[in-house]
C-alpha cells in the first residue's frame, strides 16, 4: 500500500471542495432561439432546482403538447445534493488517507456519478421530447422533441442548445484534478524508487 | 437678272437678320427663364440619406419625444431615422388602449369641468439633474384645459395629471428647473379670478390677472403639487425657460398683450413697441413663502395619478392654492422690455444669455443675467408695470442680432457657443454666436418652422449634432392626401459649419415643442412586463384558478385572464338585462411583448390592451338578451384567432343563475330529450 504525497492530498482536497460551487452556480444550461426570440430563452439546471425563463418555455411548448416543466418533476432532485456531500467527503477522506487505490477509486465514483446524471438527463429528456399531450394544437407527424444531450439540435422554429454550464464544469475540473494526481503519482514522484 | 439677284441677296440679307434677331431674342427669353428662381424642391445633396440610414434592425442614436399638438398626445420618434415608434396617450383618450375608456384609466382624464377628453399639448420638458437630461420623466402641458402631465419614461406611460386654477390657456409651460425641483404653468389668458369672476370682459384692466404656478415635484417619485402661484397683472403669458449655472434661481417669462387687449388682439395687442420678458426670483418666493407671506385662496382643481401596483388611477379634488403678490412682496419680479411680443424666452447653456424672440421684431435682443443683476442692485428703472418694477431695456440689454431674419420665434443651443434660431415668416433657420451675436449661417424650412430642437438644446451640456424643423406648413413636400395633409418636420446636420438638410419626415397631430435624448439615458431602464406578484388590483385574477364571477346587485363583477391562447372564463352565463358587466382582465404572461387585447360585440367604449402582468376593466351594458361574442385584439399567438368566449344575456326577470368555465363541454340539454 503506497502513501501519496502531500501535494497529492491538497490537490485532492481542492478537487472535492470545487464541488461546493455547485450549490452557488448551476450544473447544466439549455439554451434556445427562435426567430421571435432573438435574445435567446434560457433554462438553467441546478444539484436541486431549475430556474430561467422555463415558464415562458412551457407556455411556448404546450402548443406541441409538452408537459409543464416544474421542479416536481425531478424525483432526483430530493438526493442529488445527498450524492454531491457524499462525493466531497469521500474525497477528503481520500485525501486523509492517502491511500493510492483510494485515488482510482475515487476517479472512478466521480466518473460513474458523471455518466449516471448525463444517462439520467437523457432519460428526461426523451420522455420529455416524447410524451406528447394527443389533443395539442400542432402535431408535426413523426416529429419528437427530444432536447439535445450536449450540443445544438433543431427542433421547428427553435434552435436548442444543450451543455454545462459553471457548475458542471466545476465538475469537470475535479475529476481531471484527481485524474492529474494518479499521472504525477504514476509517472512523477515515484519514478526515483522504480 | 441683276435686279432680281439684288432683290434676292436684299432677301438673304431679311432673313439672315430676321434670324439673328429671333435667335438673339430666344437665347434672351432663355436666359432670362434660368435667371427666373427656382421653386423650393430642394434636393439633400451628398452623404445625406446614409446620415439619416438607420439599417434594419439598428437603433437610432435619440429618442425624439415630438408634442402632438391638437392630438393631445406625445409622439416618440428616432433620431436620425424620423421613424415614429409610439404615441403615447396623454390628454387625449385613446380607443386603441383604452386610456380613458377603461375603468382604471378615466380618473387621468377627469378635470374639475368633469371628464374631459380631448386637449392640446404643446410641449415637452425632460426631467434634467444638474441642468442636465437624467431620462426619468417628460413633462407636457395641456393647452385648453389648463393641466400638467408627467409622463413616466420607464413605462412610457402618462404617470400623474395636476389641473392648474386661475389659469385659462396653459401654453407657458411645462418648462422645468435645473434638478426639476419645479415646472412652471403660465397662464396665456389672464382671467378674472378668486370671488370675483362674473364681471365684464370690458373690466379687463381692473379685474383680469395673470398667474404663474410653480408646480413642485417629488426627488425620487415625481409626484407633483402646486408650490405656489405668483399673481401678476393681466398679460398673455407666451413661454419660459429656467436659468442655469449662475442664474438658477431665477426663470424668465415671455409675455405678449401689455396693452391688456381683450378683443382683436391681432391689432390691439401689437401696437407698443416693447413688451417683456418677466424675471421671477423663485428662491425669493420660496423665501416668502417659508416666511407664511403666501395667501391661501379659494380654488377648485384635481390631481390625478396612476397607480402602477393597482393599475388603477385616482383622482382627487383640492380645494385651495397658495398665492404671492409680488406688488406686495419685493424684490421677487421684474419686467425687462422686449421688442414687440416676445415669443421664445431662451436661456443659453451657460445660463448668462436670455434670448427674447419677438415674434413681429426685426432684432432678436440677447439680455445679460449678470447686467440684469447689476440693474436691479443700482435701481436702473424706468418705471412700473401694475406696481412690479421695469428694469431699463439698455441695462438689462448684452446686445442685439442685426437684421437675423423675419418672425423670430424659438431658439436652441449647441455646445459650441452657438444658437439656432427658427422664423417662421422667411422660414428659416438662422445660426448665430451667442457672445459676437454675428449670423454665421442661414438654411431655408419647407415651409414656415415654429418649434426647433437640438438634442439637449435646452439644457447645460448640448448633444449637438442635428436641429430639427417642425414646420407649420406641409403643402408639396409629401404625396397629396386631399385637403388635410401630414405634419411635417426636418432634420439637419449641424456638425460642421454649414446647415446641410438630410430628413423630411411626417409627423402626427400637429408638432409644437419637442425635445431629444440619447437613447442610452432612457432605453435601459425601459419596462417589459409588469410583475404579477406586484398586482394590487381589487379584481386581480392570479392565475385560472382565481378566476370568478360575481354579482353585486345589478353589477356584475367578471376577473377573467388572458394567457396565450384562451381567455377564462370563455362561457359565461347568468347574465341579466339591465345589469352592468365589468370585465377585469388580467394578462397573464410574463413575457416581453406579449400584450392580450379584450373586445365585446356592442361596447359604447372601446377596447382593452393589457400589457403582461397588467389588470384593466371594461364596462359593458348589454341593450337586449342574447348571446354575443368577445375575443383578445392583439395578435398574441398562432391560435390567436382561437382566442374567443361567449357571454349570455337573459331577460330582467329571468333566473339562471350566475355560471362560468372553461374548456367544460356539456351534454346539449335538448340531446338527452325523450325518444
Amino acid at each position: 500500500m503506497t502513501s501519496i504525497k502531500s501535494t497529492s492530498r491538497v490537490i485532492i482536497v481542492v478537487a472535492s471542495l470545487i464541488l461546493v460551487a455547485g450549490f452557488f452556480v448551476p450544473l447544466w444550461q439549455i439554451l434556445m432561439w427562435a426567430p421571435q426570440y432573438p435574445e435567446g430563452l434560457e433554462m438553467d439546471i441546478w444539484y436541486n432546482d431549475i430556474t430561467g425563463d422555463v415558464k415562458i418555455i412551457s407556455a411556448l411548448n404546450h402548443y406541441i403538447g409538452m408537459k409543464h416543466i416544474e421542479v416536481g418533476m425531478f424525483p432526483e432532485f430530493q438526493y442529488i445534493v445527498y450524492i454531491i456531500w457524499f462525493l466531497i467527503g469521500f474525497g477528503l477522506l481520500v485525501a486523509i488517507s492517502g491511500k493510492r487505490f483510494m485515488v482510482w477509486l475515487n476517479a472512478g465514483v466521480l466518473l460513474i456519478t458523471g455518466a449516471a446524471a448525463l444517462i439520467d438527463f437523457y432519460l428526461w429528456g426523451y420522455e420529455y421530447g416524447h410524451s406528447l399531450d394527443p389533443t395539442a394544437a400542432i402535431i408535426v407527424p413523426g416529429m419528437s422533441y427530444q432536447p439535445p444531450l450536449i450540443g445544438t439540435k433543431v427542433l421547428l422554429n427553435f434552435t436548442a442548445f444543450s451543455g454545462p454550464d459553471l457548475g458542471g464544469w466545476f465538475f469537470v475540473i475535479a475529476f481531471c484534478l484527481v485524474i492529474l494526481v494518479i499521472i504525477l503519482e504514476r509517472f512523477f514522484f515515484n519514478w526515483k524508487k522504480t | 437678272m441683276n435686279f432680281t439677284s439684288k432683290h434676292y441677296d436684299m432677301k438673304r440679307k431679311t432673313i439672315y437678320r430676321s434670324l439673328f434677331l429671333f435667335g438673339t431674342l430666344a437665347l434672351v427669353s432663355i436666359l432670362f427663364q434660368l435667371c427666373k428662381p427656382k421653386g423650393p424642391a430642394e434636393v439633400t445633396t451628398g452623404n445625406a440619406a446614409s446620415q439619416a440610414y438607420v439599417a434594419p434592425g439598428k437603433y437610432d442614436e435619440f429618442y425624439n419625444f415630438v408634442s402632438g399638438g391638437f392630438n393631445g398626445q406625445m409622439n416618440v420618434y428616432g433620431l436620425p431615422s424620423g421613424r415614429l415608434f409610439r404615441i403615447i396617450p396623454v390628454f387625449s383618450e385613446d380607443p386603441t388602449s383604452g386610456y380613458g375608456f377603461s375603468e382604471e384609466t378615466k380618473p387621468m382624464l377627469n378635470t374639475s369641468h368633469g371628464y374631459v377628453p380631448w386637449d392640446d399639448l404643446h410641449h415637452p420638458a425632460l426631467s434634467t439633474t444638474n441642468g442636465e437630461h437624467d431620462g426619468r420623466w417628460v413633462f407636457g402641458n395641456a393647452n385648453n384645459t389648463p393641466r400638467v402631465a408627467r409622463i413616466d419614461l420607464k413605462t412610457f406611460r402618462t404617470a400623474e395629471i395636476i389641473e392648474l386654477p386661475n389659469s385659462g390657456g396653459n401654453h407657458s409651460s411645462p418648462f422645468i428647473t435645473e434638478n426639476t425641483e419645479y415646472v412652471v404653468a403660465g397662464t396665456r389668458f389672464s382671467v378674472p379670478m378668486g370671488d370675483k369672476t362674473d364681471v365684464p370682459i370690458s373690466t379687463y384692466k381692473e379685474n383680469f390677472k395673470g398667474t404663474i404656478s410653480f408646480i413642485s415635484v417629488g426627488k425620487e417619485d415625481g409626484k407633483m403639487k402646486i408650490a405656489f402661484q405668483i399673481k401678476t397683472p393681466g398679460v398673455n403669458f407666451d413661454l419660459a425657460r429656467a436659468g442655469k449655472g449662475p442664474s438658477h434661481g431665477w426663470f424668465f417669462f415671455s409675455c405678449y398683450n401689455t396693452e391688456q387687449a381683450y378683443t382683436l388682439l391681432e391689432v390691439n395687442s401689437t401696437q407698443k413697441d416693447k413688451d417683456f420678458i418677466m424675471a421671477v426670483n423663485w428662491k425669493k418666493a420660496e423665501e416668502y413663502l417659508a416666511a407664511g407671506k403666501g395667501e391661501k385662496a379659494k380654488a377648485k382643481y384635481v390631481h390625478n395619478w396612476y397607480d402602477e401596483k393597482t393599475h388603477t388611477a385616482t383622482s382627487e379634488m383640492l380645494n385651495e392654492v397658495m398665492q404671492l403678490d409680488p406688488t406686495v412682496l419685493k424684490d421677487m419680479v421684474y419686467f425687462i422690455p422686449c421688442p414687440k411680443s416676445p415669443h421664445g424666452c431662451d436661456t443659453d447653456p451657460s445660463g448668462e444669455y436670455i434670448v427674447g424672440s419677438g415674434k413681429l421684431a426685426a432684432l432678436i435682443p440677447v439680455f445679460s443675467f449678470t447686467k440684469i443683476q447689476q440693474a436691479i442692485a443700482s435701481k436702473e428703472f424706468e418705471g412700473d408695470f401694475g406696481g412690479i418694477p421695469v428694469i431699463k431695456y439698455e441695462a438689462a440689454l448684452h446686445g442685439e442680432v442685426k437684421k437675423p431674419g423675419l418672425g423670430p420665434l424659438h431658439t436652441e443651443f449647441d455646445a459650441n457657443g452657438n444658437a439656432y434660431t427658427s422664423f417662421f415668416v422667411s422660414s428659416e433657420i438662422v445660426k448665430w454666436n451667442v457672445k459676437s451675436l454675428e449670423v454665421l449661417d442661414r438654411v431655408p424650412t419647407y415651409y414656415s418652422i415654429g418649434h426647433l430642437c437640438v438634442p439637449g438644446g435646452p439644457t447645460r451640456k448640448p448633444h449637438g449634432k442635428y436641429v430639427i424643423a417642425y414646420n407649420k406648413i406641409t403643402k408639396d413636400r409629401y404625396l397629396s392626401t386631399g385637403p388635410e395633409l401630414t405634419q411635417s418636420a426636418q432634420l439637419y446636420d449641424i456638425s460642421g459649419d454649414k446647415m446641410k438638410l438630410i430628413l423630411d419626415f411626417p409627423t402626427t397631430g400637429e408638432p409644437h415643442y419637442a425635445e431629444a435624448i440619447p437613447a442610452s439615458l432612457v432605453m435601459p431602464n425601459s419596462v417589459k412586463i409588469f410583475k404579477i406578484e406586484d398586482n394590487n388590483h381589487p379584481y386581480v385574477a392570479k392565475g385560472e384558478s382565481k378566476t370568478n364571477v360575481e354579482r353585486k346587485g345589478n353589477q356584475v363583477h367578471i376577473s377573467m385572464t388572458a394567457i396565450r391562447s384562451h381567455l377564462t372564463p370563455d362561457n359565461i352565463e347568468g347574465v341579466k338585462l339591465g345589469d352592468e358587466v365589468y370585465f377585469h382582465v388580467t394578462n397573464l404572461e410574463q413575457d416581453w411583448d406579449v400584450p392580450h387585447g379584450f373586445a365585446i360585440k356592442g361596447a359604447n367604449n372601446a377596447e382593452l390592451l393589457i400589457m403582461p402582468g397588467e389588470t384593466q376593466t371594461l364596462k359593458w351594458k348589454p341593450l337586449t338578451t342574447g348571446v354575443f361574442p368577445f375575443y383578445c385584439t392583439d395578435f398574441c399567438s398562432a391560435l390567436h384567432q382561437e382566442m374567443q368566449g361567449y357571454i349570455r344575456v337573459s331577460p330582467a326577470n329571468s333566473n339562471i343563475p350566475i355560471k362560468f368555465s372553461t374548456g367544460k363541454t356539456e351534454a346539449p340539454a335538448g340531446a338527452t330529450g325523450s325518444k
